[in-house]
């Protein structure tokens, strides 16, 4: 392999790694506030790419992906207020159905509204054939703004969770739910947020991704499978870790290309997925002895 | 002979709407009630697995792949160019293999379908248990995504593979036939034959399943269900009864595609879907998790209404619909609210506590 191709499959790998790294964050955010795995995580990335392409004829681009985001956002919100929040301590086999089942609702809200044709956001930076040259492979600018933004939200993400008052109500939240509500914490609209916050991440992923990988109504459950698989190798509950998995795997899936089929490569996070789940369920990164506390 | 008798309400109903259609002359809801009650085989295996051992699975449209794609592969692809072969001359002395001529008049030599069947049940076995005895360790999220993958992996599998059909499937499967005079397949002649011999199956199926959930087997599955960890300490051998129960369903789910396949003349990679995997979780929500007899019939009459194209573009939806309604107000299905309201809701309190 010559020196070009491995950076090219490096940066191929990176891109996907760092979409999947945002939604398995968008996994453990809404675990860890309600130990429920979001079965729907990935329509929010799919919702955000087709609504800003949708509104892209109205307005321009910058204002179409924030309005696009803040849509999804109140699209998490009512999901979580008119289905989960008035659950008294769901059964994790129930909870596990009904985001199933909304993943399907909103995929087929999806076909019917925007058909099952594949759309894309234009090039943010100049377009398909725009390239930039490192150490001689040529890389398209927009990979380097998903690694970018990507990047971004994950810093952010971490200077809300330690700096802001309600990143820590959130924190509070997820160590200790009733310790959280004897301090006055109101748990409810913190759940209600955790599922704001990784709609809007999700959003904003399946918006810079989509110029490069297309938006279609039906990416959700690839997406879904694979960043639970990201938050599996993780530990599942740990956001720090899921960023490394989430790379790792990516540039595992771009490197595959050279010796598997293409048309197993999406079977091969999954046996990852398998394998680990088989040999060590609480993560690559996580301690089993706190696997061992969590409710599965 | 009690459990006998509960029966033949079901009996009489099967009779009673065959005698309906011959004589309003609506013969081909047949077709649908055909297909139903195969697709209704799969749920209450799965219905056994969910409601009583308490596993949950996504995967089961990949058994029922498993099932159909092998016997429609076996059944269909020509063997005659390998006649040398030391393997396939064995099986052609021994009267497995079937010789015939088609319609343009080249011969071929195909297994025959009762082998293919045997050898595509034996597969589900293999494959089941291999995959159960991991998978089987994991609770909750767990389980689910890791039988999710398991049916992307068939799915992708069937999807890649030239042997299977790639995107096209198998088409031109023969008729399977039983005994002499007996033959699944779907001719118009034999549409009253053919939903006999599937509601029979399904029949056989449900006392199967009806005698097992009475029996020692079924009261430890519903302590496992219960608790895990309770059923251990009481001496349940809960490793060994979970894998059991998830063979059998998946044994159910395979024979439900043999027949199904032979019924049809084909399969597509689409009965492999994860869409599929979900809307068997879903009817068997709807009947009642723990509700055989609420399994077949929200099973047969959501298949129906759905085979015979009632919600049309909106199939996917309705189904999603359903689960989340069904899990949200009645998450031990309609039938069991209506019936024993009292019963339910206790139930349900201590499974919600």
């Amino acid at each position: 392999m010559t020196i070009e191709l491995f950076i090219q499959y490096c940066f191929a790998g990176l891109t996907y790694g760092s979409i999947y790294a945002i939604v398995a964050i968008g996994f453990n955010i809404i675990y860890n506030t309600t130990g429920i795995i979001n079965f729907a995580q990935g329509e929010f990335v799919m919702l955000g790419g087709m609504i800003s392409i949708s509104l892209l004829p109205l307005m321009p681009m910058p204002l179409a992906i924030a309005l696009a985001v803040v849509i999804t956002m109140a699209v998490g919100a009512l999901i979580e207020i008119i289905f989960i929040r008035w659950l008294k301590n769901p059964s994790v086999l129930r909870m596990i159905i009904i985001t199933i089942g909304l993943s399907i609702l909103i995929r087929e809200t999806a076909v019917h509204i925007w058909g099952e044709g594949i759309r894309a956001l234009p090039y943010f930076i100049g377009n398909q054939v725009t390239a930039i040259s490192v150490f001689g492979a040529r890389i398209s600018p927009q990979v380097l703004v998903v690694i970018g933004v990507c990047g971004l939200m994950v810093v952010a993400l971490g200077l809300f969770f330690k700096t802001t008052s309600v990143g820590r109500q959130m924190r509070a939240c997820s160590a200790n739910r009733t310790a959280a509500v004897l301090c006055g914490i109101n748990t409810r609209n913190m759940v209600t947020f955790s599922f704001v916050l990784s709609a809007g991440i999700g959003a904003l992923a399946g918006c810079v991704m989509s110029p490069i990988t297309y938006s279609e109504y039906d990416i959700g459950t690839g997406l879904a499978i694979k960043g639970f698989t990201v938050a599996i190798i993780g530990g599942l509950g740990n956001a720090g870790s899921a960023v490394i998995a989430g790379l790792l795997l990516g540039l595992i899936e771009a490197f595959s290309v050279s010796v598997v089929p293409l048309a197993f490569q999406d079977a091969i996070a999954i046996a990852i997925l398998l394998v680990i789940l088989f040999v060590r369920p609480h993560g690559l990164f996580g301690s089993s002895e706190a696997a061992g506390l969590k409710e599965f | 002979m009690k459990r006998l008798l509960s029966i033949a309400p079901l009996l009489v109903a099967i009779i009673a709407i065959q005698l309906l259609c011959a004589a309003t002359g609506t013969l081909y809801y047949l077709t649908q009630m055909t297909m139903s009650a195969y697709y209704a085989l799969l749920i209450i295996g799965l219905c056994v697995l969910m409601g009583y051992a308490g596993q949950i699975s996504l995967g089961h449209g990949g058994f029922f792949a498993i099932g159909g794609y092998i016997s429609a592969a076996l059944t269909t692809h020509n063997l005659e160019p390998l006649q040398e072969n030391v393997l396939v001359a064995a099986l052609n002395s021994l009267g497995l293999l079937h010789a015939g001529v088609d319609l343009y008049g080249g011969t071929f030599l195909v297994v025959t379908p009762w082998v293919a069947c045997i050898v595509a049940i034996l597969a589900a076995v293999l494959i089941s248990y291999l995959i159960g005895v991991p998978v089987l360790k994991l609770k909750g999220h767990y389980l689910a995504m890791a039988t999710l993958g398991f049916g992307i992996i068939i799915y992708r599998v069937v999807l890649a593979s030239e042997y299977f059909g790639e995107a096209d499937g198998i088409s031109g499967v023969p008729g399977f036939t039983l005994v002499p005079g007996l033959t699944v397949s779907g001719d118009f002649s034999g549409r009253i034959q053919n939903y006999y011999i599937a509601w029979g199956l399904l029949i056989i199926g449900l006392i199967l399943l009806l005698n097992l959930i009475d029996s020692r087997v079924g009261r430890a599955l519903r302590a496992i269900h219960g608790s895990s960890e309770a059923a251990d300490a009481m001496g349940v051998n809960t490793a060994r009864f979970k894998i059991q129960t998830f063979v059998l369903s998946a044994v159910f789910a395979a024979i439900a595609g043999v027949f199904l396949t032979h019924y049809n003349g084909g399969i597509g990679p689409s009965e492999a879907s994860v869409m599929k995997s979900v809307r068997y979780v879903a009817l068997v929500a709807v009947g009642g998790m723990a509700h055989l007899w609420g399994a077949l019939t929200m099973g047969v009459l959501l298949n129906f209404l759905s085979l015979r194209g009632v919600f049309g573009s909106y199939d996917d939806a309705v189904f999603g619909l359903i689960l989340i309604l069904i899990m949200l107000f009645a998450p031990n299905g309609i039938l069991s609210l209506r019936w024993r309201p009292g019963l339910a809701k206790q139930v349900d309190e201590k499974g919600d506590g």
